[in-house]
């Protein structure tokens, strides 16, 4: 069986994985749908703050939240189930097979990088009836979708390094604070610029924050060459910098055995 | 009444030193609140500026909300030991020594307010921190009654669900439940300023009534005679209703 063999039926198992097991993926699609409803609700008065985006709802203005939130919590569950695999001693037997170890990693991404993808079409799929509207079209749906997509292996990628380095689903569970505070800190929720003080300064520096307005961008505005970069080049430059730390720590697990 | 009170004091005792020997399991409930106030009142600064908000300073409303969830969730906290003490037997035992029923409630009960106290406190003094300034004197007072009852319809509510499923599945419902309560309320903006599906939810939830008497003395309206009873008889009512759920849960423990 050739790499890209191996690499396939690994993605397989993740991928039949999330849908013969719903329960796992099930919070990271309704609770930030369910804040972006909770949002709709309670700041649909805020859309007339100076400093708002342009809107026609505060729905729009959610979306790009909800899709981030969603990838970054869905990650998580893709972190944990190779966790639990080295747990439960399923890696070991992969390690002790003739399996090439980058299909091991690739295939478990590829678990994360179908359910972004999936992910952001739903939210949207979801919500359009709630009166959505994406002025950007099928183009700018296709590129949050491949956003989703990036965004899901670069943030995939680093939760499966804390997996290898700490072999422990606990761990890579309680990550999820941490992915929290990046997203309260950024603009994911409320526009930067009526943020002021210390919290405009780390919503300034955050990259979240980039990531989420690229989203909103295509959202509410125009497909744009910042949009694309902020959509598509920033999560692909991030996974370069994640997925080799994600090889790192499999190496050094596979050393030590 | 020494056959209830003394082994129930013990068991308070055991699960408040249990925050120094498994910081695991209190810590986090501990940073969400104060991770909260910091976040909801940097990230929603801006909304104070809509006309109706009672309030210029975001931390002031969000504080109480902070509060609220901090304590419940710290009462939460006693259903996530219970689930642990069923799973490991230890529970079995309790009920085969001859500590009375009542003491195996009251002790998660005193356990509960003891830590919501840590919780009120802390995110007050993070609160001030940011800038929050009480508008009355009653700002004190209502936030621990606040603490101490949320923290009571929290364990009501954990340790029933605990005695009922027995196993972590009780911990995703008691968590979710009380989020979706909590947060199906005026707890992110005023029921004035909301629009749409939510402000007839949060009109009836009575949790919007317990959250009006957490924030009474933070916001410029001030406090009043009917917010302060309406909010009482809530957490009363609901803490009752949970705590007859537990006590049930027990009984159904024991058939």
């Amino acid at each position: 069986m050739n790499t890209l063999a191996q690499t396939r039926a690994m993605s397989q198992r993740s991928v039949l994985a999330l849908v013969r097991q719903p329960a796992l993926v099930i919070p990271s699609a309704v609770f930030p749908l369910f804040f972006a409803a909770l949002g709709t609700s309670s700041f649909s008065r805020a859309v007339t703050i100076p400093g708002f985006p342009e809107v026609d709802s505060f729905l729009d203005f959610a979306l790009a939240g909800a899709i981030v939130q969603g990838i970054l919590f869905g990650s998580i569950t893709s972190a944990t189930a190779l966790a639990t695999d080295i747990e439960t001693g399923f890696f070991d037997r992969l390690l002790a097979a003739p399996t090439q170890r980058t299909a091991i990693l690739i295939g478990r991404l590829a678990g994360a990088m179908a359910y972004g993808f999936a992910q952001t079409l739903f939210f949207v799929a979801v919500l359009v009836p709630f009166g959505l509207r994406i002025t950007t079209g099928a183009v700018g749906l296709m590129l949050m979708a491949i956003g989703g997509l990036l965004t899901a292996l670069a943030v995939g990628a680093l939760m499966s390094t804390m997996a290898l380095r700490t072999g422990s689903s606990e761990a890579v569970q309680g990550s999820f604070p941490l992915l929290f505070v990046l997203l309260f800190f950024s603009s994911a929720f409320f526009p930067r610029e009526t943020m002021s003080g210390a919290y405009r300064r780390i919503a300034d520096w955050n990259p979240v924050s980039y990531l989420v307005e690229g989203f909103r961008s295509l959202t509410i505005g125009d497909v744009n060459a910042t949009s694309i970069a902020q959509v598509v080049a920033l999560p692909a430059a991030l996974a370069v910098v994640t997925m080799t730390g994600a090889l790192a720590a499999l190496a050094a697990r596979t050393r030590r055995g | 009444m020494s056959s209830t009170i003394a082994p129930a004091w013990g068991l308070a005792m055991r699960s408040l030193r249990n925050i120094r020997r498994l910081p695991s399991a209190f810590v986090p409930a501990l940073m969400m609140p104060l991770v909260q106030v910091i976040a909801f009142s940097g990230t929603f600064a801006g909304i104070t500026v809509v006309q109706g908000f009672p309030t210029d300073r975001s931390v002031n409303w969000y504080l109480p909300l902070a509060v609220t969830m901090g304590s419940s969730f710290a009462g939460l906290g006693t259903g996530f030991a219970m689930i642990r003490d069923l799973q490991s037997g230890f529970y079995d035992r309790l009920r085969m020594s001859p500590a009375g029923r009542r003491s195996l409630l009251l002790g998660p009960f005193i356990a509960a307010w003891a830590r919501a106290l840590i919780a009120v406190v802390l995110v007050l003094i993070v609160g001030v921190t940011l800038g929050a300034r009480p508008t009355s004197w009653v700002a004190i007072p209502s936030l621990i009654a606040v603490g101490l009852g949320t923290a009571t319809l929290g364990t009501g509510w954990g340790i029933g669900l605990a005695y009922r499923f027995g196993d972590m599945r009780a911990a995703a419902i008691m968590q979710l439940t009380l989020f979706l309560g909590l947060f199906l309320t005026d707890a992110q903006t005023p029921i004035d300023v909301m629009r749409g599906w939510l402000v007839p939810v949060a009109t009836v939830n009575p949790l919007s009534r317990v959250l009006a008497l957490a924030r009474q003395g933070f916001i410029d309206d001030g406090a009043s005679w009917a917010t302060t009873i309406w909010g009482l008889i809530t957490l009363i009512a609901v803490s009752t209703a949970t705590g007859m759920f537990a006590m049930a849960g027990l009984r159904h423990l024991d058939d």
